[in-house]
């Protein structure tokens, strides 16, 4: 009985098709947003800040690149890992060549470097679809990965081979590099996120978003409409690599500090199609469900023997997690496919009709 | 089924017209040497007993096959070769016999992809989404609802395709067809699985769909009372050879025809 | 034009200089191609029988390795005397452990998913290869262990033959390997064929409901070829592993097995041996030849970008059914 729409109507069809038609939703994400932007810089520790919000923020974005391209246009990906990896190193490369260019401004153009990559390894798509084509974005990963060790040039010929952030300032205060506080970080992870999902749910919404779920469903039938299926999937490549680079740029500058080669490996590429998968292809508050669960549910399992008095080891825990996260992603395939989105929905119905059951 | 009146469009020149068209794939020749045309505002049904090669002929016109021989002239352009999207610029719009909705989307998405072609505010305003790019999406939201008006789909504009019932979805195909504005719009067995009523249905729609918009229409269908009451004429194709060309009483009793789907040996 | 010439003229004539060496490097191509291939056939056996590409088959080979190892150990210290008898009772022990995973897998993943897109098992293999992994490392530990090979017979030692100007040096254990492969795959292929089982196996693979509606049990269907999938994994980890130490790296190489479906066709079980002997003996030809000009290392992608020349020209793969798409 709270969430009604009853005495909600729509006289435009502008405000039909908003992105939250509803009032209690509305409310609902005012009240989300106020959380994050006050609520957490407020209450949160600095390790929370650091160990929780920042790295589930910058997944989130990297799980919508992703989601765009394999939830919304059905072309699975297996190289995220990869084109994140483009972004910190063309945001790295940007910072040494642009010192004087603010940061956020690099870190958002830094997307462009990965856009440019995605599009190149989307090429084979005009005649290959499918799992043939993830093998063309896994040659991609490998290939990549190797140039990430092999190309020093990347990395300003630093002999670890690793990148470490400079410290850049906005409005005089210091937002990356060993002197920024995980709150001023998050502030600009969070804005950018924020920003990002924004003009993600405008495209879906719109033309674009249809022509991608078109290709996705039917793309025979998509033709006859007169969608140009190359076109449109290499659109979707380019904004999706976009995406995963700046949530790599992000990484890099605004959470670790730091990079070594073997961050943006297979596993990583793998991780972020894991949060996919479970919080809902085709989703993008399905993108943040799924980041959530994946990064947090290691937290809680570790946190967990603790609070029993029990001292695990720690390597234990981690086999632990590896055997949870694996059985857990069954359990969620079996009992909801479309993942924790999807979950959401189903909730959302029923408090519709509580206190009634349908 | 009641015979509505004959045609009340004007019927013009000619539209489309097919020339010696034959197609073959391997050794198996689905249409041979293939000769019709379809007037402006006409109602043209292609009939024929099974395996004749009238979704063939349907997927050459639209440019999912190419033909090995003949040409096709359309809106007075000769074409060889002609890819589906050109086809769909070019004012070809077509259902398909097993229905060939977008699945993951609903009924009121799946009309509005039929506005693509119409749309034209690029990637950025898309970004941005408020002014052009919202103008335009409520402009042709619009044009949209009124086909939904047509078909009395509104009350399942939400509705996921896949939940939808097969009489509906065939419908919603139409109405996708519809929102292209095509100038020759292409059915393939439209009736297909249909009860009586909602074969009364979907003819009443196919009737003002000719008639209120102007669309040119070609059909494949089985029913032969449909085909007799619809149409305006009807070419008869029997192992991918036209064996019959004319109005629906000339072809009804022309003797080839009715042995074809005797299946008289021949 | 310098580049040019480095790049198409000069590996000929390395090659051809020092022939000896050449078909060494032929010769460690096939074996290592053989490995692929031997992986490439777990895939195969599952994706013909049950449609579901089984990315788990990687980790199923470092499991039944892990397995076998850690029997070995635990038997002989609960004082079994002969190496020997211990390594093939740790055998028997680890096909009757593969058949249970088999079971488990059938029972727990496949059954509860039976009418889901193809897309939604795949990602299952997913979860079935992170559970492994955890599992495998929490029971056997993850440092890597050494293959038991002297135990289980497996032959040592390198015959030496002098020719074309040097010598070329055969691992015997690597002949052993290229033999066992080859009467597996010609097992298989004639199981396939030539047997009620493998015709229902590929009634399967063609249609569930079809091959429900002709009293073919799917179920215990699946058992076999998971089963059958695990012995290839067993042997395959064996073989890996006597080469090279027993790690949970491999489960990186197995994804090579990839590149190898992709040019044999994933349903073809010749195509799995043709297949991997082609990205085998381009990987190691392309990495000892061109990869001095390019940087090391080259092998951790060649075979992928090899894969995807050839996706180019023939999207089927080599001996892949052609996709045909009803309108």
């Amino acid at each position: 009985m709270f969430y009604r729409e009853t005495g909600q109507f729509k006289t435009t069809y502008q405000a039909d098709q908003a992105v939250f038609p509803i009032l209690q939703d509305r409310l609902g994400i005012a009240i989300i947003l106020g959380l994050a932007f006050a609520g957490v810089p407020l209450l949160a520790s600095e390790f929370a800040i650091s160990s929780f919000f920042i790295p589930v923020l910058v997944f989130s974005l990297a799980a919508i690149g992703l989601n765009l391209l394999t939830g919304y246009t059905g072309l699975l990906s297996l190289g995220t890992g990869a084109f994140m990896g483009v972004g910190a190193y063309g945001c790295y490369k940007l910072a040494t060549w642009l010192p004087g260019v603010n940061i956020v401004i690099l870190i958002m153009a830094s997307g462009l470097f990965s856009a440019a990559v995605g599009v190149v390894f989307g090429l084979p798509s005009l005649r290959i679809k499918g799992f043939y084509l993830a093998v063309a974005t896994l040659a991609a990963q490998f290939f990549l990965s190797w140039c990430f060790v092999r190309v020093p040039w990347l990395y300003n010929y630093n002999i670890s081979g690793a990148i470490e952030v400079p410290t850049r300032t906005l409005f005089s205060i210091p937002v990356t590099g060993p002197n920024a506080t995980a709150t001023t970080r998050y502030f600009v992870t969070l804005s950018i996120v924020v920003l990002m999902t924004w003009l993600a749910s405008n495209l879906v919404r719109g033309r674009i978003g249809r022509t991608w779920m078109a290709v996705r469903d039917m793309d025979l039938a998509a033709e006859l409409i007169g969608i140009k299926l190359y076109r449109t999937k290499l659109l979707s490549f380019a904004v999706s690599s976009f995406y995963c680079g700046v949530a790599g740029a992000m990484m890099v500058f605004l959470w670790f500090g730091s990079s070594e080669a073997d961050t943006f490996n297979i596993n990583q590429s793998f991780f972020i199609l894991f949060m996919v998968i479970i919080g809902g292809l085709g989703s993008l508050v399905g993108s943040f469900f799924g980041a959530i669960f994946i990064w947090g549910t290691p937290i809680v399992l570790k946190a967990v023997p603790p609070l029993f008095g029990l001292s695990v080891h720690s390597a234990t825990v981690e086999h632990l997690t590896f055997m949870i996260l694996g059985a857990l992603i069954i359990f969620f395939l079996i009992v909801e496919p479309h993942g924790l989105a999807r979950l959401w929905q189903i909730g959302k119905q029923k408090l519709r009709v509580w206190p009634f059951p349908y | 089924m009641r015979a509505p009146s004959g045609p009340n469009v004007a019927v013009g020149d000619v539209l489309l017209s097919v020339e010696n068209v034959s197609l073959s794939f391997g050794g198996v020749k689905a249409v041979s040497d293939v000769s019709f045309d379809i007037r402006k505002g006409e109602i043209r049904a292609i009939i024929g007993p099974n395996g004749a090669g009238k979704t063939s002929m349907l997927n050459i016109i639209n440019g999912f096959y190419q033909p090995q021989q003949g040409r096709i002239t359309f809106n007075g352009q000769t074409r060889s070769k002609m890819r589906p999207h050109d086809a769909a610029h070019g004012g070809i719009a077509r259902t398909f016999q097993n229905v060939a909705l977008f699945r993951g989307m609903t009924v009121l998405d799946n009309i509005m992809t039929g506005r693509t072609l119409k749309m034209h505010k690029n990637f950025f305003w898309q970004l941005l989404r408020f002014g052009p790019a919202l103008t335009e999406e409520v402009e042709h939201r619009l044009r949209v609802e009124e086909i939904i008006d047509f078909l009395k789909i509104q009350n399942i504009r939400r509705t996921p395709v896949a939940q939808l019932p097969y009489g509906l979805q065939k419908r919603l195909e139409l109405g996708r067809a519809l929102a292209m504005e095509p100038d020759l719009l292409l059915l393939d067995e439209p009736m297909a699985g249909m009860n009586l009523e909602e074969k009364e249905d979907m003819s009443r729609f196919i009737l003002d769909a000719n008639n209120h918009f102007g669309t040119t229409i070609a059909l494949i269908e089985h029913d032969m009372g449909v085909v007799m009451d619809l149409s305006d004429r009807v070419v008869v194709l029997d192992h991918g050879i036209r064996i019959a060309d004319g109005t629906p009483d000339e072809v009804k009793s022309n003797q080839a025809v009715i042995d074809a789907y005797l299946g008289v040996a021949h | 034009m310098d580049l040019l010439y480095k790049i198409f003229f000069d590996p000929f004539v390395q090659m051809g200089s020092a022939p000896d060496l050449l078909v060494q490097t032929l010769w460690e191509g096939l074996v290592s191609g053989v490995l692929y291939a031997l992986i490439a056939l777990g895939f195969v056996l599952i994706f013909k029988a049950s449609g579901v590409f089984n990315f788990a088959q990687g980790i199923m080979v470092v499991f039944a390795a892990l397995t076998l190892v850690g029997l070995h150990a635990m038997l002989r210290q609960w004082g079994v005397s002969s190496g020997t008898i211990a390594a093939y009772l740790a055998l028997a022990m680890t096909v009757a452990v593969m058949f249970g995973l088999a079971f488990a897998i059938e029972r727990l993943v496949l059954r509860p998913l039976v009418n889901q897109p193809d897309i939604i098992l795949f990602m299952a293999t997913f979860g079935m290869t992170y559970f492994l992994i955890g599992l495998g490392e929490l029971v056997f530990g993850g440092e890597p262990k050494v293959m038991i090979a002297d135990d289980l017979h497996l032959p040592r030692g390198a015959i030496d033959v002098k020719m074309l100007g040097g010598f070329v040096s055969f691992q015997k254990l690597d002949i052993a390997a290229a033999l066992i492969a080859s009467v597996m795959v010609a097992v298989l292929a004639v199981f396939f064929q030539k047997t009620r089982i493998g015709r229902a196996l590929r009634a399967v693979a063609d249609s569930h409901k079809a091959a429900l509606s002709v009293g073919i049990s799917l179920e215990q269907i699946w058992v076999v070829v998971w089963f059958a999938a695990g012995i290839v994994a067993l042997v395959t980890g064996i073989m890996w592993g006597a080469r090279s130490d027993v790690s949970f790296a491999l489960e990186t190489v197995a994804l090579k097995a990839l590149p190898v479906l992709i040019l044999g066709g994933f349903t073809s079980i010749p195509g799995a041996i043709v297949g991997g002997i082609i990205i085998g003996v381009g990987e190691k030809l392309g990495e000892f030849y061109w990869g001095p000009l390019i940087g090391s290392g080259i092998e951790s992608w060649l075979a992928y970008v090899i894969a995807l020349v050839f996706l180019l020209f023939r999207p089927q793969g080599l001996f892949g059914e052609r996709i045909i798409e009803r309108i």
